[in-house]
């Protein structure tokens, strides 16, 4: 093929743009492809095969391209596989073959085609079995790929929109532009979407027409996505996600290769892009066309081409007698080869010429050509289609499937279901059209019936190529079909066809009708493989662009006292939350600042903020009781102004999670939720009442609203009552587990007696706006008690040392109440509540359940790590885990919870904790080992 | 009977223009009667089926599937196979089922390529190093190999996860088991299906399965109704995924299993780029790359219950948005198809196999989204389960029963993503 540009087409005016392929400097026009710089260039050999590394050129144009992937640019710009015919050609464009070394013209793994018949279908299921495959992989695995990855980030950006309208127009070429031509005539907002820089048809005001964008999936409830390729400085591509209420699928149709040997040979292309080439990009693929056909389409391009200047060398057509079309070829002195086919292309790297054989005698001639045009028919572009639902069915007048029942609002026209003729096709996209607009059907074109050549399976040995890219031939499918693989789908996979980057655009349809007539059934007997999203390949960024990444993928909480604790040298941790883990003095360790915040706790006071903590209101008249059934105790039995501590369990009785619960009312509950369960433990609730339970009330999700400081130590109180509140905060008036609302420096606040430290403390709830202004406050009424802030390793000393468990942690699935302590009352609560059934069940008391422990290691100055198993269990080693460690400031030694097998029966025994390997011998203990009788938190 | 593979066997085909080559498993008539049944070809009923004749000599078996074989979950899954489960039992029959995958190609004399690259799982926090420690400790407790790894060693293993400053979730650690690795999935169920076939078993596809005889006295099975008529059976093993409660239905009991669309997603071609399978169950994302150059994603099963067999835009919005900030360099690479497939789930995530209410009829569902990697062992227990109507001592604590007892075997919480 000796490609060159036509130079009486406007194209060749056109400006000069310099760009790159395989290292040389070409230069093509504005306006041109990449594929259709490089055919004007000469350029021939554009890539390699998947298995074979035969050497490919360019065979299409638009989406029906399987051969022409290029490496577009270079380091973290890279582009893998791009299309080389859907490359608009920009300046200093740089492309490089894909799949070949070292290079395109000589390579090496041009030698797998050399033993092509022993790489045959699924050759690798049958072999590399001895010794080991591994022995294998790393050579196969190697070869395969096409494209390389880039392995930066991306530096583009990717943007999404969401659109609706009454129509969309998929598709703009004739069809297409009619559909949506009528459908605005009603009136109705209607957009196009063509993947086409441009769409010749006029502006209309309710016609919103998006080009370079390709419908890319049609999913449920006529949502249709599509990608627009912007190349902006700042964005690289739009995601559209479009709702319309009808779609019309203008899509168009693929025109399909023929089955001869070498159809792949550079220089064998399908005719129809070669009229591609020449009309719109003025540029001529070779000098020498001689086209194959098998109905009177390609005709027509063997007639422009001869037109264009072209020594058309013949016409090679299938049927035994030539449509009425051939005398308009025969008087432009096109030679007719009626009844012959292609037999193969003859040429080692490139087409030199074609062997054809008369059908009726056998007898076989050579013609010189540098390309071949073969038009075997063209097949709808059902794609979004079958995505959307709708089947389809063979049709014999054009040899290939189109939409037959639609599922959706959507419905096909033009050469998208079959209808080719240019005139039919604007009639079929007009009626389209107003359907769309008014929901009326009009008369609409028939399918034309043509004479068509039958399919000719290429005899054995042939090379003939049903997808190239993948490099599967007829011999592929005639094994596979031997082998029994006979559904489509088996043998997609057997032999992978179909499953290129082209996904089957141009051979699955031919594949079908081949293997239908190995299996000796009709045509379209055996359906096709599934046709999934995307129609086109998408890159991930693309379809992420709706999802915010990086600081926004799970958004940062922040509390509301953020900044306050940025001032404070507060060193932040993610915990669902961003809060302070510790605040380090001078060049403290995380360990350091824990140790000294909790001695400061327990010995003077400290101020921890805890407005992450989940808080839930419920209200109504069923209030109380929807808590009773959804609690192990009872709330609705708390006393107005107290507050309970309380378990959650799911119907399993093992548990969710704890808090406490506050009576503000009657009907009017409080309750907190750890911070890591509140977003689940709201659900929760919110799912029972919606499904199960719909009693009198309302749940409302309010953490967010609220700060909540806690001041926690023995001087907690004092703290408070230099802090201008005006509720009775003595020992009598406000006792342990009892809230109260009133006013702190003039602010509404509630104020819960609750400890998760074990000491005295009051914990403090305003509206969130005035955290940071509370914390200052408190912070300065708190400076003669030596008050300091502390963060969440301070708490867990502090938990830890008391027993106080963290549900999640020192529990897991299995844990119900009464591993961890909180058994009595539950058979004696008389009411249903969740989980009751479970807990009631003997298996809830059988013996050797998991219980929580302390463990202190023997040798104090042990922690154990967290995750550490406890061993030495029959029948499996494991008898329990570790699940909360650290070094206990007040007792001066290392301290663990742990859940372990029978826990509660061996206190006092010593057992083995074990860790990657390490381990250390424990003792088991109660959980709360400091102030076990409680004291210290009433004050 | 299908003659060996080899590469001689190559030789000898190429030699003959590939024109010499077996029927990898016939397509015979269905009889009337056989002595087993077994509903479903994917993985599971044909490794059944198999075990049936090959281990316990019951040869007059078919597998009855309603479409093509491995046309549901076992060719559909990201094909990840490793026995990181935590619990006793889970481990000793994952395990089981890695060391049956290490020998399977020569069992089956069909290569079905077991790329044991190796799975790691990263953590993000300290609280997730603490719990994998957790996890790690009590795998290798139960013998399994699996390790923890450091950021460093991490990012050896896979220098392009995102280890930048502006990840959302640093990567502080992970849990690595080198066993694990990938199966060609569709090479499973044909292995499996011609290894079935070269013992006698029946493989009749497009025979989908509408009804269950039952003896009205006894209300044991005596046979199915079928799109290919009935077919009498003395037992029946129902082993169809997703479509697990539809059977139960028809033998009139309930399972306590709901189904979801688990969806997948396929790249571009790539020459490599990830060697190992590599795992964010925080952000909702794993992918490995095929021998093929294409990178294989997974990610959360839908929200919803569903029968839908196919992929939908909010998922993979998600999946996309967790691959790209895992790893970022791949926001350019293209997405070339997605798909879903059904999975059944038990509420502690485990599998149930074994008996069922109904006499004569035994039951291998439940998998979720990780069957595939059980195929070989769940094949085997099965097979010994039916053959002998005891649960193998493997699976004895996935029986049905176990929700009664409340005996769970909770890995939901273990692994936290689905594969
Ligand atoms: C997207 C996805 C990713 C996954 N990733 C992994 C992974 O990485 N690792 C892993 O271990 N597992 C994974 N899994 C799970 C795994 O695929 C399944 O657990 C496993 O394949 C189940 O095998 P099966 O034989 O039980 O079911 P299937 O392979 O689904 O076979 C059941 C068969 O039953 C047939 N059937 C249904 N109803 C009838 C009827 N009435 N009559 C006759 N036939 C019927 C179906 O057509 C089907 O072929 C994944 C699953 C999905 C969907």
């Amino acid at each position: 093929m000796s490609g060159f540009r036509l130079k009486d087409h406007p194209r060749a005016a056109a400006a000069e743009i310099g760009f790159r392929f395989n290292g040389s400097d070409y230069r093509g026009r504005a306006g041109d492809t990449l594929a259709a710089a490089l055919i004007a260039n000469g350029v021939v050999v554009v890539g390699r095969s998947f298995k074979y590394h035969r050497p490919r050129g360019i065979i299409g144009s638009g989406f029906a391209e399987t051969n022409a992937l290029v490496q577009l640019g270079t380091g973290a710009h890279t582009v893998p596989n791009a299309v080389a015919t859907r490359v608009p050609l920009r300046e200093g464009l740089a492309a490089s073959s894909v799949n070949c070394w070292p290079s395109v013209g000589f390579d090496l793994g041009g030698l797998n085609d050399r033993f092509s018949r022993l790489l045959s279908a699924g050759f690798y299921y049958k072999t590399f079995i001895w010794p080991s495959w591994h022995l294998f992989e790393p050579i196969i695995r190697r070869l395969a790929g096409l494209g390389r990855a880039p392995t930066l980030p991306d530096p583009d950006r990717y943007a999404a929109r969401s659109h609706a309208c009454d129509v969309l127009v998929i598709g703009g070429g004739p069809a297409g532009m009619a559909a949506a031509r009528a459908a605005a005539g009603g009136g109705v907002q209607v957009t196009l979407v063509e993947a086409d820089d441009h769409v010749a048809m006029e502006p209309l005001p309710n016609l919103r027409i998006l080009t370079r964008t390709t419908a890319s999936g049609y999913h449920d409830h006529n949502l249709v996505t599509a990608v627009e390729e912007i190349d902006g400085p700042v964005v690289r591509q739009r995601f559209w996600k479009i709702r319309a209420k009808r779609v019309l699928i203008a899509g168009g149709a693929f025109e399909r290769p023929l089955l001869f040997g070498c159809n792949d040979r550079p220089g064998v292309m399908l005719a129809g892009s070669i009229l591609h080439y020449l009309e719109r990009h003025g540029v001529a693929a070779g000098r020498r066309p001689l086209f194959a056909v098998v109905d009177d389409q390609g005709y027509d391009v063997a007639i422009a081409a001869r037109r264009a200047g072209l020594d058309v060398v013949g016409i090679v057509d299938a049927r035994p007698e030539p449509g009425p079309i051939a005398a308009a070829a025969d008087a432009l002195g096109i030679a007719i080869y009626p009844n012959h086919s292609v037999t193969r292309a003859i040429g080692r790297k490139v087409v030199s010429g074609a062997e054809l054989i008369d059908q009726a005698t056998g007898q076989r001639i050579r013609i010189v050509c540098d390309l071949i045009g073969m038009s075997g028919g063209w097949s709808p572009a059902v794609q979004l289609f079958t995505q959307s639902g709708g089947t389809l069915r063979f049709e014999d007048r054009i040899g290939a499937f189109v939409p037959d029942r639609s599922v959706q609002n959507a419905r096909s026209c033009g050469a998208a279901r079959g209808i080719f003729d240019h005139a039919d096709c604007i009639a079929d996209g007009a009626a389209a059209g107003h359907w769309a607009a008014t929901g009326e059907d009009r008369e609409v074109p028939e399918i034309a019936a043509a004479v068509r050549a039958p399919l000719h399976l290429p005899p054995p040995g042939a090379k003939a190529f049903v997808d190239m890219q993948t490099d599967v031939t007829v011999d592929d499918l005639r094994q596979a079909t031997d082998e029994n693989y006979r559904s489509v789908e088996h043998v997609k996979r057997y032999t992978v066809w179909g499953m290129g980057t082209d996904q089957g655009k141009l051979g699955a349809v031919n594949g079908v009708a081949v293997l239908a007539a190995l299996q000796g059934l009709a045509p379209g007997a055996l359906g096709t493989t599934k046709f999934r999203p995307p129609f086109a390949p998408v890159a991930f960024g693309a379809v992420a662009a709706d999802r915010l990444l990086g600081p926004f993928f799970h958004p940062w909480k922040h509390l509301p006292a953020h900044h306050w604790h940025v001032a404070q040298n507060a060193v932040f941790e993610d915990y669902g939350w961003l809060r302070p883990s510790h605040y380090p003095e001078g060049d403290e360790t995380m360990a350091e600042a824990a140790h000294r915040e909790a001695l400061a706790v327990r010995g003077r006071v400290g101020l921890f903020d805890s407005s992450s903590l989940g808080s839930i209101e419920i209200r109504g008249r069923d209030a109380g009781r929807f808590l009773d059934l959804m609690s192990v105790g009872s709330p609705s039995t708390i006393k107005l102004g107290a507050v309970r501590y309380n378990l959650l369990c799911n119907e399993l009785g093992t548990l969710m999670d704890d808090g406490v619960i506050a009576r503000l009312g009657e009907d009017h509950f409080l309750m907190t939720a750890s911070t890591s369960h509140a977003e689940r433990v709201y659900r929760w609730l919110d799912e029972w009442h919606q499904c199960e339970w719909p009693l009198a009330l309302s749940i409302a999700e309010q953490t967010a609203r609220w700060a909540v400081l806690t001041v926690a130590g023995p001087r907690a109180r004092i703290v408070l009552e230099n802090a201008d509140c005006d509720v009775d905060l003595s020992r009598e008036a406000f006792p342990h587990n009892q809230i109260r609302s009133g006013r702190i420096a003039g602010v509404v606040a509630r104020i819960q007696r609750v400890s998760f430290t074990g000491e005295l403390s009051f914990e403090i709830a305003v509206a969130a706006d005035y955290a940071e202004s509370l914390a200052t406050h408190l912070m300065t009424c708190g400076a003669a008690e030596g008050i300091i802030p502390f963060g969440l390793e301070a708490l867990d000393l502090l938990r830890l040392e008391k027993g106080y468990i963290h549900i999640g942690s020192d529990t897991d699935s299995r844990t119900q109440p009464a591993d961890i302590g909180w058994g009595k009352g539950i058979a004696r609560k008389a009411g249903d509540f969740l989980g009751k059934r479970s807990l009631l069940h003997p298996s809830a008391s059988a013996p050797g359940r998991a219980q929580l422990v302390g463990l202190q290691p023997v040798d104090p100055a042990v922690v154990l790590p967290i995750g550490a198993h406890i061993i030495g269990g029959d029948p499996h080693p494991s008898r329990g885990i570790v699940t909360s460690s650290g070094f206990s400031p007040m007792l001066e030694r290392g301290l663990s919870l742990a859940l372990l097998d029978g826990g509660r029966a061996l206190m006092g025994s010593v057992v083995t904790a074990w860790s990657e390997g390490r381990s250390w011998p424990a003792t088991v203990a109660d959980p709360g080992v400091y102030d076990p009788r409680g004291e210290r938190l009433n004050g | 009977m299908s003659r060996n593979y080899s590469a001689l066997a190559l030789l000898r085909g190429a030699l003959g223009g590939n024109r010499n080559w077996d029927q990898a498993w016939r397509s015979p008539e269905p009889r009337a009667h056989y002595d087993a049944v077994i509903v479903g070809g994917g993985g599971h009923g044909l490794a059944t089926a198999y075990h049936l004749a090959k281990t316990h000599g019951m040869t007059n078996v078919a597998v009855l599937e309603k479409g093509w074989i491995g046309g549901g979950n076992t060719g559909r899954n990201t094909t990840i196979v490793r026995s990181d489960y935590y619990y006793p039992q889970s481990a000793a029959f994952f395990n089981h089922s890695v060391s049956l995958y290490e020998k399977l190609s020569r069992e089956l004399n069909f290569n079905i390529m077991f790329s044991q690259r190796g799975m790691l799982t990263v953590a993000h926090s300290r609280g997730e190093v603490d719990f994998q420690r957790r996890l790690v400790n009590g795998m290798a407790l139960n013998g399994i190999d699996m390790e923890m790894v450091t950021p460093d060693q991490a990012r050896k293993l896979c220098p392009i996860m995102n280890f930048g400053p502006e990840a959302r979730y640093p990567i502080l650690g992970g849990m690595l088991q080198r066993r694990a690795g990938t199966v060609r999935h569709d090479a499973v169920v044909w292995g499996y299906a011609r290894a079935a076939d070269r013992v006698g078993v029946d493989i009749i596809q497009n025979c989908g399965v509408t009804g269950i005889d039952r003896d009205p006295a006894s209300g044991a099975v005596t046979g199915v109704q079928t799109t290919r008529g009935a077919i009498g059976c003395g037992k029946l093993g129902v082993a169809v995924a997703g479509h697990s409660t539809m059977l139960a239905d028809m033998a009139g009991f309930r399972l306590p299993l709901r189904s979801y669309a688990l969806q997948a997603f396929v790249s571009e071609p790539l020459k490599p780029v990830l060697d190992v399978v590599a795992s964010s169950a925080l952000l909702g994302v794993y992918v490995s790359q095929s021998d093929k150059g294409g990178l294989v994603i997974g990610g959360n099963a839908d929200a919803y219950a569903s029968y839908a067999q196919r992929g939908n835009i909010p998922t993979a919005e998600a999946v996309s948005a967790a691959l790209v900030e895992f790893i970022p360099s791949f926001s350019r690479v293209k997405m070339l198809r997605q798909w879903a497939g059904i999975v059944d789930y038990a509420h502690d995530s485990s599998p149930v196999l074994g008996l069922s209410p109904v006499p004569g009829l035994y039951l291998n569902c439940g998998w979720g989204g990780g069957g595939f990697k059980a195929i070989p062992a769940g094949g085997e227990t099965f097979a010994h389960t039916i053959a002998t109507g005891t649960p193998h001592p493997l699976i004895t604590a996935f029986s049905l029963d176990r929700f009664r007892d409340l005996a769970l075997v909770d890995e939901a919480a273990a692994a936290g993503i689905e594969h």
